[in-house]
């Protein structure tokens, strides 16, 4: 059996989606100019820029949205299937800063800082997807989306979670990844990326968002809702109103994308947070920003639709016990949850910082999230007696077969990172940050990378060079040496 | 008596309540009460002991938006009339707040304005998506002495030093202190683009307008 956990009743359900229904219909969705003549054209009114949506209409929209689709590895292959039960582990996404590894400090995080997350998490197969992590803040700001991409397609082979930062910078992502892929036909049969969308609560897509979620529909790449409700602030207080609003975002926002391309690939998904009414602050690491999180996924899986949530991050400033428990407890949760793709891991203070080290140690709570979903199974004609009938009441059970060979199926292994008792080199007990430091470094120098198909990879250097060249952006930080960076015939 | 009424006046605030400061506001005006005594022994001390209680994790940023709009209704009351004497209330400062263009996310900047006005501050929020050129001519109509803007986004970030250059332009930059916030905005980031002053949070805003006052004219402060 495979234990899950729910939070709301099928009425529950069934009374969220009818009050979600009626928001998008009265008082309606805010919505862009780009994307009024697509609403009219299938007869949804629009009046001074709010969107009236029919809940017959939403409905049968709704219905065409593909129920699984797959995000494929660099080698082509299906890497993560979004849809029904299945659970995925991200990196958290857009931070600004990084917690130094040095001195554990924030500080504004670089491209290298990138590059080392990348490395890290392409290591670790808690993450079946990387994401571009990091906000890199020694590359202009206005090709900030394309180049953290760019990074984790030269340094990554697994499927990544990214998005725009603007409505126009979405063509220069989707042109990389299409040069990745061998071009637009290729990328649309096996997308290697999803795009966050985020709508701005309450009930509002903006141009930019209303744009991304039009583009990516017609560019058969996939998009990732990410409806943020903040309970008590730009959104009801109530923890189900605030579920009710995610719901109305989601159905609205999926109108707008299968108006553009009926069946093009999206998510159910968002990043709800409690309002904390006395710090104005939106605690991701509370246990009602996960319970958010657990009811928003369970109303899309009501309708069948893939699903993804913000978890596995926690607020403090550094890593410490309550940064580990926050983010422990969220990735169980989530797990128990079925969520397809759980962003998060590596962020702490309200995720403006991501940390290295804290990702490593998030893998192992991830680790033992995934073997919890496992669950327990009956392994054998009978589950203890066969057992007992071979050692009686001596209760050796160490040497049976049954054990030697069962064992590696019962139990996880954590890394070094989890003290199990084990002896040390050093015979002295050391602390979690010296243990995962210890990791991170042997994660590092078994990283190898690979390159990519030799001809695609000149095509995307050429390609960063002439976008870098129009920011002003002097050479290829992290991907080729400032030297060479006006020299394209070394290429 | 008199001393009940501004008890109640007070009490009015801390309860976050607008429909009885008001009629406390008429009725001390039709009594003939001084409206500076009003506000100054009544309602003041009311926004004082919300800002203490709210500072020891008593009150919350619920009960603090409730006592704000309590404070905005008698002061509808109370303004008019200061005008016709001729009077003015004392204020800590006058600060124009606003979302950065491009930006339509204002909570943060709610809270801000909310907490300046708590603590005396005069407060005009100019909303959200606000070009530069407006932070600079509202500031100009106001003599304002500081402008506080937000952002939330990475990309309406850099609009925050928009707002100084059209404080620049018009003239005004070495009268007005600026301060700025919002998600992304760091403490280096504020120094980098020539802000006065970055604060984190809500709370914080109110302590970094006091010192940016200080800074601009001690002598003023002290006395409020």
């Amino acid at each position: 059996m495979r234990p899950k956990f729910e939070l709301l009743d099928n009425s529950l359900i069934e009374r969220i989606l009818a009050e979600a229904f009626q928001l998008i219909d009265d008082p309606g969705v805010r919505v862009a100019p780009y994307v009024v003549d697509l609403l009219r054209g299938a007869g949804v009114s629009v009046t001074d820029g709010v969107a009236h949506v029919p809940e017959a209409l939403a409905r049968r929209l709704l219905d065409l949205v593909p129920r699984e689709f797959y995000l494929f590895s660099r080698s082509g292959e299906p890497a993560i299937r979004y849809g029904g039960d299945n659970v995925h582990f991200d990196p958290g996404s857009s931070c600004l800063n990084i917690l130094d590894s040095e001195t554990q400090q924030a500080r504004p995080a670089m491209a290298a800082d990138l590059v080392r997350l990348i490395q890290v998490a392409e290591m670790l197969p808690q993450f079946q997807a990387q994401s571009t992590a990091m906000v890199c803040n020694d590359v202009p700001q206005e090709i900030g989306d394309w180049y953290r991409l760019l990074l984790v397609l030269w340094y990554s082979e697994k499927p990544v979670v990214t998005g725009a930062f603007s409505a126009s910078s979405l063509h220069t992502l989707i042109e990389l990844l299409a040069i990745e892929s061998g071009g637009r036909e290729a990328l649309r049969e096996h997308p290697r990326a999803i795009f966050d969308v985020c709508p701005s609560p309450p009930l509002n897509w903006s141009e930019f968002a209303s744009q991304n979620l039009v583009d990516l529909a017609r560019a058969g790449v996939p998009a990732e809702i990410v409806s943020m409700p903040l309970a008590g602030a730009t959104a009801p207080v109530t923890l189900a109103g605030s579920v009710v609003q995610h719901a109305a975002e989601c159905i609205s926002g999926i109108v707008i994308h299968q108006l553009a391309q009926p069946g093009a690939p999206i998510v159910w998904g968002g990043a709800p947070a409690i309002f904390d009414m006395r710090s104005g602050k939106t605690p991701m690491g509370a246990i009602e920003t996960a319970m958010l999180d657990v009811a928003c996924a369970q109303v899309g899986k009501y309708l069948g639709l893939p699903t993804h949530a913000y978890m596995v991050a926690g607020d403090g400033r550094v890593i410490d016990a309550q940064v580990e428990m926050e983010s422990g407890m969220s990735a169980v949760l989530g797990a128990l949850a079925g969520i397809n793709m759980i962003s998060g891991a590596g962020m702490l203070d309200f995720l403006s910082c991501h940390s290295i080290e804290k990702l490593v140690i998030d893998a192992e709570a991830i680790a033992s999230a995934q073997r919890l979903i496992e669950g327990i199974e009956p392994r054998g004609d009978s589950l203890a007696i066969g057992m007992f009938a071979q050692v009686g009441l001596h209760g050796d059970f160490l040497k049976l077969k049954e054990t030697r060979a069962l064992f590696r199926k019962e139990q996880h292994f954590p890394s070094a990172v989890i003290d199990r008792g084990l002896p040390d080199m050093s015979g002295e007990a050391s602390g979690i940050l010296q243990r995962v430091r210890q990791r991170v470094e042997e994660l590092l120098s078994s990283y190898q990378r690979h390159p990519l198909h030799a001809e695609r990879e000149k095509e995307m250097i050429a390609f960063a060079q002439r976008e870098g060249r129009i920011a002003g952006l002097e050479g290829l930080p992290e991907v080729l040496r400032l030297e060479y960076a006006h020299e394209p015939e070394l290429m | 008596m008199l001393d009940d009424l501004f008890s109640t006046m007070r009490q009015s605030i801390i309860d976050g309540a607008p429909d009885m400061a008001s009629t406390l506001a008429q009725q001390a005006v039709a009594s003939g009460i001084a409206p500076i005594d009003a506000i100054n022994r009544g309602y003041v001390p009311g926004m004082h002991e919300v800002g203490e209680q709210f500072a020891k994790g008593q009150m919350f940023l619920p009960d603090m938006m409730a006592s704000a709009e309590a404070m905005r209704a008698a002061m509808a009351v109370l303004d008019p009339e200061l005008k016709k004497l001729g009077e003015e209330r004392p204020m800590a400062g006058t600060v124009v707040l606003g979302t950065t263009k491009g930006d339509i996310h204002e909570i943060g900047k709610i809270l801000v304005g909310t907490l300046l006005s708590a603590h005396g501050f005069r407060v005009h929020d100019l909303g959200v998506d606000v070009a530069g050129d407006k932070f600079a001519a509202k500031a100009l109509e106001l003599n304002a002495d500081i402008v506080g803007v937000s952002a939330l986004l990475t990309t309406t970030m850099r609009n925050q030093k928009g707002v100084i250059e059209a404080l620049e332009k018009a003239g005004l930059r070495s009268q007005v202190k600026v301060m700025v916030g919002g998600a992304p905005v760091t403490r280096r980031w504020a120094e980098e683009i020539g802000a006065d002053g970055y604060a984190k949070d809500a709370i914080s805003a109110v302590e970094l307008a006091r010192e940016l006052m200080q800074k601009k004219s001690p002598a003023v402060l002290a006395q409020t």
